[in-house]
């Protein structure tokens, strides 16, 4: 891991969320589902944000301002800069033969650098409203619906799905899909193993998210991860 | 000398973060493993961050039997912290790892606000952890006693060898949305800058109740703040929360504390100790220097 102080090059509106784009410097871009810890201005903790793709010149990320420190992020005036910690944890295992992305609402936030990884594969997303799937247009071959639709009526078998959305989502997607590759999501206030706080039970056990995660195999339904806490996020 | 505050670094997963220690201590060590507590686990807050983890921990013999050695290949002293729920519990603890040569210290953990106080009070478990081991024994006490000074100097009497201030103190966060508490737990311990006076209050007071070295931890996140811990009575200093934010936090903040000393006049940070208290004592420094 390596921490660097970087640069905003910009943020844009893309829906409801915000695109967050910062000068990359010597920052590796990692594997698709590792995640960076962004530190918000004015706030003690940093928050742990999936690479939303990346340039030779950028990383960018996609945030759903819904609490201090993602509104902080997305409020951040160009060539102003923030801390970065990255990349961090286990990512999605690029070694699937008929790879489908399923996602729900900021959960497509690590689609577009997943799918430039795998070659454009076709993807499966879904949103609260209209407004929230602008967003959609990130992900190429994308498939969309809106609810009350929801993106597990996309599912088709035979494919390697790899996901990422809400914890409902997840669960489901994984009664589908049991070898399905989950990217789920938990308060965190280190990113690195330290604090323990985005403990998650797996196969009973509860482990680090931040060190055996955030992307994990389904296995059945072995593992329940926590619902983050929208709110404090 | 800077260390980290117990439950703030696991070393085995950032080692380049315990290499810029003077010593890692051990996330806190209980005779048996705990899950710890159900999420969630952490909230922030307007002053600070809450935690509820619960002591989460592998039980002393994995502890020995795994995490021990790799530690040791580390080349970092070793501190172990120690938990229990009885007097009983921390002899035992302290026994089994009197045999480890690879420990340095041992700290006792008899102030987690996140799970059921000890049955007995301090002076028992230090009595009972005294006559079980010959280590050196820190003992970490709370900054929610009403008499700071006595539990020191019960700590004291009883033979721990230094004090580590302070542990978190209990608080509580709402959710914004439901009113009801973030964590899982309802409350949990407070860290970070909100409780850097505290920590300073209890540094300062302990240091005219006894005469143990003190561990000062709570909120420090520069330099200036450790080179106050020193100057209100503290021979080291750990950090906790700002490791979080900071995982260059050690060797940033001990090149801050050098630059803070010497632009008020001082030598070196260690030249700054008991300022605060416009004496300088003479006290015999043991580990901690």
């Amino acid at each position: 891991m390596r921490r660097e102080l970087l640069t905003v090059a910009g943020v844009e509106r893309v829906g409801l969320y915000s695109l967050v784009r910062l000068k990359r410097g010597a920052m590796e871009s990692g594997d698709p589902g590792q995640f960076f810890m962004l530190s918000p201005p004015g706030r003690l903790l940093p928050r742990p944000m999936s690479l939303c793709f990346a340039t030779r010149s950028e990383l960018a990320f996609l945030i759903d301002p819904i609490g201090a420190g993602t509104r902080a992020l997305v409020e951040i005036p160009r060539h102003a800069a923030i801390q970065v910690l990255g990349p961090l944890g286990q990512g999605y295992r690029l070694d699937v033969e008929r790879p489908l992305l399923v996602g729900g609402g900021i959960g497509i936030a690590p689609f577009p650098y997943l799918s430039e990884r795998l070659g454009r594969p076709p993807a499966a997303l879904g949103f609260r409203t209209k407004a929230h799937a602008e967003a959609a247009a990130l992900v190429p071959n994308a498939e969309v619906v809106v609810e009350p639709r929801l993106v597990t009526e996309l599912l088709r078998p035979g494919h390697d799905v790899l996901a990422c959305g809400p914890e409902p989502m997840l669960v489901a997607v994984a009664r589908l899909a049991p070898t399905a590759q989950l990217a789920w999501e938990a308060p965190m206030a280190c990113g690195y193993g330290a604090c323990y706080g985005c403990a998650v039970r797996v196969d009973g056990e509860l482990k680090r998210l931040c060190v055996e995660g955030p992307v994990l195999t389904s296995h059945g339904g072995g593992l329940s991860p926590v619902m983050a806490d929208r709110d404090a996020a | 000398m800077i260390l980290n505050a117990s439950g703030c670094l696991d070393a085995l997963t950032a080692p380049e973060v315990a290499g810029q220690l003077d010593a890692f201590v051990t996330k806190t060590v209980t005779p048996l493993p705990r899950g710890g507590n159900e999420p969630a686990r952490i909230a922030e807050t307007d002053v600070g961050m809450l935690n509820s983890i619960g002591l989460a921990n592998p039980g002393i013999d994995a502890l020995i039997a795994d995490v021990l050695p790799q530690l040791a290949e580390l080349d970092v002293p070793i501190w172990v912290s120690v938990g229990g729920f009885c007097a009983q519990d921390y002899a035992d603890l302290c026994r089994r790892l009197d045999r480890e040569p690879s420990v340095e210290a041992i700290e006792l953990n008899v102030s987690c606000p996140n799970v059921a106080e000890p049955a007995d009070g301090v002076g028992e478990i230090v009595t009972a952890a005294r006559a079980a081991t010959s280590k050196t024994i820190y003992t970490k006490l709370s900054p929610a006693s009403a008499d700071i000074a006595a539990v020191a100097e019960a700590a004291a009497e009883a033979g721990t060898d230094g004090l580590s201030l302070v542990n978190t103190i209990r608080g509580l966060a709402l959710d914004s949305a439901t009113l009801t508490p973030t964590l899982s737990t309802g409350t949990g311990g407070l860290s970070g800058p909100a409780l850097r006076p505290v920590a300073l209050a209890a540094v300062f007071t302990a240091f005219r109740a006894t005469a143990l070295p003190i561990v000062g931890m709570g909120g420090v996140e520069t330099g200036r703040h450790a080179l106050e811990l020193i100057a209100a009575g503290a021979r080291a200093c750990a950090l906790g929360t700002i490791l979080f934010a900071d995982p260059d936090a050690p060797a940033r903040i001990r090149a801050e504390l050098t630059a803070e000393a010497e632009a008020l006049g001082f030598e070196t940070p260690v030249s700054a100790y008991a300022e605060a208290h416009g004496k300088k004592p003479s006290l015999p420094l043991r580990h901690v220097a």
